[in-house]
């Protein structure tokens, strides 16, 4: 039922708490949007759920595998592409794709096989023996995003996808998450375009200092502040949220 | 098992192709062998011939740390490293595959170099399994020295430095040019530290020399030691940076 569940997961920099007991689930084949200002620990939460960072506390279980405990075995069930295109520069797409199917097990005919389909359908077939370094933005975007799914994973971690792009780059993006929607794919995307989230997503967290202060679907976060865009759902539970938290924390000194 | 092996052979495989040819890397790990190699020749070529084992040894300490300055320190600032941390291999997979990419350019860069030697000296390796065998532990030995110093900096250039810290005393210490027996009592012990003492060791035996420091075996037995110790301990402060 759920792709992934987390639950009080808290992560600590010193005294400072980049997370401080995030807990929400997702359903298999749902579109999750992590909504929140910069700072607020969406990049910190994705890392944990991949494998990349130990929780300070809480457990993150993705596709039924502990993410502290089963690294190995959730990252071969995800795939992430992170807030920036970090592919090798100088390997041509065909071959940074190969390899991303060879590291993912995959035997070197059927990886080769599965990048000629993965470039056709990302538009970058006509770019298969170029350098990544040469690619535009919006090339290496779509480019890092078809390495991510090499191996066909269930499950799909978006880092601010569309950032950085131009109109028509990001606007090719979004067409491919929803397309990957339509294949059954679980995505949780972490964005700073609320009308990308809101055309996007099935359900919205908002993070805020490391807090979930909402999780709904976009009509109803809304609703819950009569509000009539999600922009200023979102500014009014941000601001909100954020004012409560600080006279929290300045209550308790 | 297996899939590991396979994974840190394709991983190997993509730094030779992607990382050989970077300017620090041609400076370091190419052309200051080349150099120093040439200096001493010139300086005294009637009498290079004892130097040969211990300018090999170098050549090889040279050639592998400078690759793992690179293909370490180098992904790490790119973000390519991240990448590699988020497919489903371990920490040591990818550690053993970045170690096998520069034992095989230090190597490399070896071969070329006895290759040329080979025209210019009449050169005389009494013992070619002893060869290949030190060669490729020596290899595999300075190229986790060289992991263990590029998992601990940020930037290239600190690699480099700190690598250095490391190699030129070894050029002093290790019996490239005075014998470890011949050094002050007090300097012995760090002769002994150091695993480039072992490779000319087992070097100058495989060229027909006598071992000065043990029997060639225990002197591979040795590097082998340091590569896993070294390799542990990269593996270590890699997952601690998580």
């Amino acid at each position: 039922m759920y792709a992934v569940i987390t639950e009080n997961l808290k992560k600590n920099y010193n005294s400072f708490a980049a997370l401080d007991g995030v807990s929400f689930s997702i359903k298999k084949g749902e579109v999750f949007g992590l909504l929140g200002p910069n700072g607020a620990g969406k990049t910190t939460t994705i890392r944990i759920l991949s494998g990349m960072l130990k929780p300070t506390s809480g457990s993150a279980l993705i596709m039924g595998n502990d993410a502290e405990r089963k690294p190995v075995e959730v990252k071969k069930s995800i795939g992430v592409v992170p807030e920036t295109s970090n592919l090798y520069p100088e390997l041509t797409s065909f071959e940074n794709l190969l390899f991303a199917g060879r590291l993912y097990g995959m035997k070197s005919e059927k990886a080769g096989t599965r990048t000629d389909e993965l470039l056709e359908s990302f538009g970058l077939k006509e770019k298969r023996d170029v350098l990544f370094a040469k690619l535009s933005s919006g090339m290496k975007r779509r480019l890092t995003m078809a390495a991510s799914l090499i191996h066909e994973p269930p499950v799909l971690f978006l880092d601010e996808p569309t950032t950085g792009l131009d109109v028509m780059s990001a606007r090719a993006l979004r067409e491919i998450i929803q397309s990957l929607k339509q294949k059954g794919i679980t995505i949780l995307l972490t964005t700073h375009y609320i009308e990308e989230a809101d055309r996007l997503c099935d359900r919205i967290a908002i993070i805020v200092k490391g807090r979930i202060v909402a999780i709904d679907t976009p009509e109803t976060l809304k609703k819950s502040v009569s509000a009539s865009s999600l922009e200023d759902a979102f500014v009014e539970i941000t601001g909100l949220k954020s004012e409560l938290l600080f006279q929290e924390k300045e209550g308790s000194r | 098992m297996k899939d590991a092996l396979r994974a840190a052979f394709f991983i190997a495989l993509k730094d030779m192709k992607t990382y050989y040819f970077k300017p620090p890397n041609i400076s370091w790990g190419i052309l200051f062998p080349f150099v120093f190699v040439l200096a001493f020749y010139l300086r005294n070529p009637g009498d290079f011939s004892p130097l040969i084992p211990g300018l090999l040894a170098l050549s090889l300490l040279f050639g592998t740390t400078s690759m793992e300055a690179i293909v370490i320190t180098f992904e790490r600032m790119t973000g390519a490293m991240e990448r590699l941390m988020l497919y489903p291999v371990s920490t040591l997979t990818i550690l053993t595959g970045k170690i096998a990419g520069g034992a095989v350019f230090g190597i490399a860069v070896t071969a070329v170099l006895l290759f040329g030697l080979f025209f210019i000296f009449p050169l005389d390796i009494a013992n070619p399994a002893l060869f290949l065998a030190s060669v490729i532990l020596s290899s595999a030995a300075f190229s986790a020295l060289g992991a263990f110093v590029s998992v601990a900096v940020k930037q290239v250039f600190e690699a480099q430095t700190l690598a250095n810290f490391f190699r030129f005393p070894m050029i002093f210490l290790s019996g490239v040019f005075i014998p470890v027996s011949a050094l002050p009592p007090s300097l012995r012990p760090a002769a002994y530290a150091m695993p480039l003492t072992y490779s000319v060791d087992s070097l100058k035996v495989s060229f027909g020399y006598t071992a000065e420091i043990m029997h060639p075996a225990a002197s591979l037995f040795v590097l082998l030691i340091f590569t896993i110790v070294l390799l542990a301990l990269s593996v270590k402060i890699m997952k601690g940076r998580m």
